[in-house]
C-alpha cells in the first residue's frame, strides 16, 4: 500500500515537471522583459528594438512610410502567381495560402522535423520538378515577403504537441543553443538578449526575444536588400565569429522552433524594415 | 662557555637574517602606483589604440571611456581604475578572463580566447590603469 502511494507521489511529482516546459518558458522570459520594459505593452514587442528606442522608432516609422520591402512583395506576388513548367501553382501545395506564414514552423509527425515556411516553399517546388531557391539571398526573400505581407495580423501559435516526444526534444535543442556560449567572443544569444536587453552595444539597443520572429523577412538598410531570419542567425554567429550553421539545417530550424514559441500569442507583421 | 657561545651565535644568526632581509628599499608599505615605475606613454598610446580598435579591443562596445564616440553601457564607464583595481594583476585578470570571477559575465574572455596577444593585454593594461 506505502509503495503503491509513493509511487502515484513520484509519478504525479514528475508528470507536473514534465510539462513544465514551453509555456513555463515563455512566461518566464515575458515577466523578465516586463520587469525591464514595464510601459511597453506586449503587442508592441512585435517591433523589436522598436519598441524600446524612441530615436530609431521616429526614424522607422519614417521609413515604413515608403517601406524598403514593397518591391519585394510585388515580385514575391508575381511567384505566386505565375505557373511552374507542368502547369501546377504554390497555391497547390498550399490551398489556404498565401495567408499561411502562421502554419509554420510546426512539427512535422511524419518526418520527425520541425518544418519551416521556406523549407516547405523548397518541398513544393521540388516536388514540381521546379529547381529549389537558396535560403538567405534571393528570389526566396521575394515569396517570403509576399506570404508575410498576406500573414500580417495572424497570430503566432506554435504547438509543441504532447503526443510525440521528439518534438519536445526539439524545443529543448532549440532552447538549448539559445543559452549556450559560442564563438571566440563566448556570448550566448541569452547573454545580449535577455540578460542585457534594452542596453547597447555601442549605439545599438539590445532587443528582447519575445517578438524577435513576428516580423520576417526583414529588409536590413545593412543588406540593401530583403533577408531571411536564418540568414539573421547566420550573421549573429559570424559577428561573435563563431561558426555560422546551415540555412535551414537542424540547429536553427531547432532555434526557430525556440523562438517562435516565445512569441506565441503576438500577431505576425512581417516583411519589416531594420537598420 | 658553550652556553654564551650559543646565546652569541644565534643572536648572530638573527641579526644576519634580518640584515638579510633589508634591501635599502623604504620599509613603511608602499601607495599603489605612488612608487611604480613610469610607464612609457608610447605603451600606453599603443594600448589606447588597441583598446579602440573595432577588431581588437573594441572596448567601447560596452564601456564609456574618455573620449571615445558612442560607447556601449552594458559594462561600466572606466574611470577611477586605480581605486577599482588599485592590484594591477587584478585588473589584468579581469581583462585576460572576466568570467574567473563571474561566470555570468557578458565580457569577451580577451585572454583566454585568445581574442588579444597577451603582449596586447598588457598595454591594454598599463593604458586603462591611467583612466
Amino acid at each position: 500500500m506505502k509503495t503503491i502511494l509513493i509511487t502515484l507521489a513520484i509519478l504525479a511529482v514528475s508528470a507536473v515537471t514534465a510539462q513544465a516546459g514551453p509555456e513555463e518558458d515563455r512566461m518566464a522570459f515575458i515577466k523578465h522583459y516586463k520587469a525591464r520594459f514595464p510601459s511597453v505593452p506586449r503587442e508592441e514587442y512585435v517591433n523589436g528594438a522598436y519598441a524600446i528606442d524612441p530615436i530609431g522608432r521616429e526614424n522607422w516609422e519614417a521609413i515604413e512610410e515608403f517601406p524598403p520591402y514593397e518591391p519585394f512583395i510585388d515580385a514575391g506576388q508575381a511567384m505566386w502567381e505565375k505557373p511552374f513548367a507542368n502547369g501546377k501553382g504554390y497555391k497547390d501545395c498550399f490551398p489556404d495560402g498565401p495567408a499561411i506564414a502562421h502554419q509554420y514552423p510546426h512539427w512535422d509527425k511524419g518526418k520527425g522535423m520541425v518544418m519551416t515556411l521556406p523549407l516547405a516553399l523548397n518541398e513544393c517546388l521540388q516536388a514540381n520538378g521546379e529547381k529549389p531557391l537558396k535560403y538567405k539571398k534571393g528570389p526566396i526573400n521575394n515569396i517570403l515577403s509576399y506570404i508575410a505581407f498576406q500573414s500580417r495580423g495572424k497570430v503566432v501559435n506554435v504547438v509543441v504537441p504532447d503526443d510525440d516526444p521528439r518534438a519536445m526534444a526539439a524545443f529543448e535543442k532549440g532552447k538549448k543553443f539559445y543559452f549556450t556560449r559560442r564563438g571566440q567572443l563566448n556570448f550566448s544569444c541569452a547573454t545580449c538578449h535577455v540578460q542585457n536587453t534594452g542596453l547597447k552595444v555601442r549605439t545599438e539597443i539590445l532587443s528582447p526575444s519575445v517578438g524577435h520572429v513576428t516580423h520576417w523577412p526583414v529588409y536590413r538598410s545593412k543588406w540593401g536588400t530583403v533577408g531571411t531570419l536564418h540568414r539573421r542567425f547566420s550573421g549573429c554567429n559570424n559577428n561573435i565569429r563563431a561558426k555560422a550553421l546551415q540555412a535551414q539545417g537542424e540547429e536553427y530550424r531547432n532555434l526557430e522552433y525556440f523562438l517562435s514559441y516565445l512569441s506565441n500569442g503576438l500577431e505576425l507583421n512581417g516583411p519589416g524594415a531594420r537598420k | 662557555m658553550i652556553k654564551k657561545f650559543r646565546l652569541v651565535s644565534t643572536l648572530a644568526i638573527i641579526t644576519s637574517v634580518t640584515l638579510a632581509g633589508c634591501t635599502g628599499k623604504p620599509i613603511a608599505k608602499e601607495a599603489p602606483g605612488a612608487m611604480a615605475p613610469q610607464v612609457d606613454p608610447a605603451i600606453v598610446a599603443e594600448g589606447k589604440a588597441i583598446a579602440m580598435g573595432r577588431t581588437k579591443g573594441n572596448c567601447l562596445a560596452c564601456h564609456m571611456i574618455e573620449d571615445g564616440e558612442s560607447p556601449g553601457n552594458i559594462g561600466p564607464p572606466l574611470l577611477a581604475m586605480k581605486a577599482r583595481y588599485p592590484d594591477k594583476a587584478k585588473l589584468r585578470a579581469q581583462i585576460w578572463d572576466p568570467t574567473a570571477v563571474n561566470p555570468e559575465s557578458a565580457m569577451v574572455p580577451f585572454g583566454r580566447m585568445q581574442v588579444l596577444t597577451e603582449d596586447e593585454i598588457d598595454k591594454i593594461v598599463e593604458y586603462i590603469w591611467t583612466l
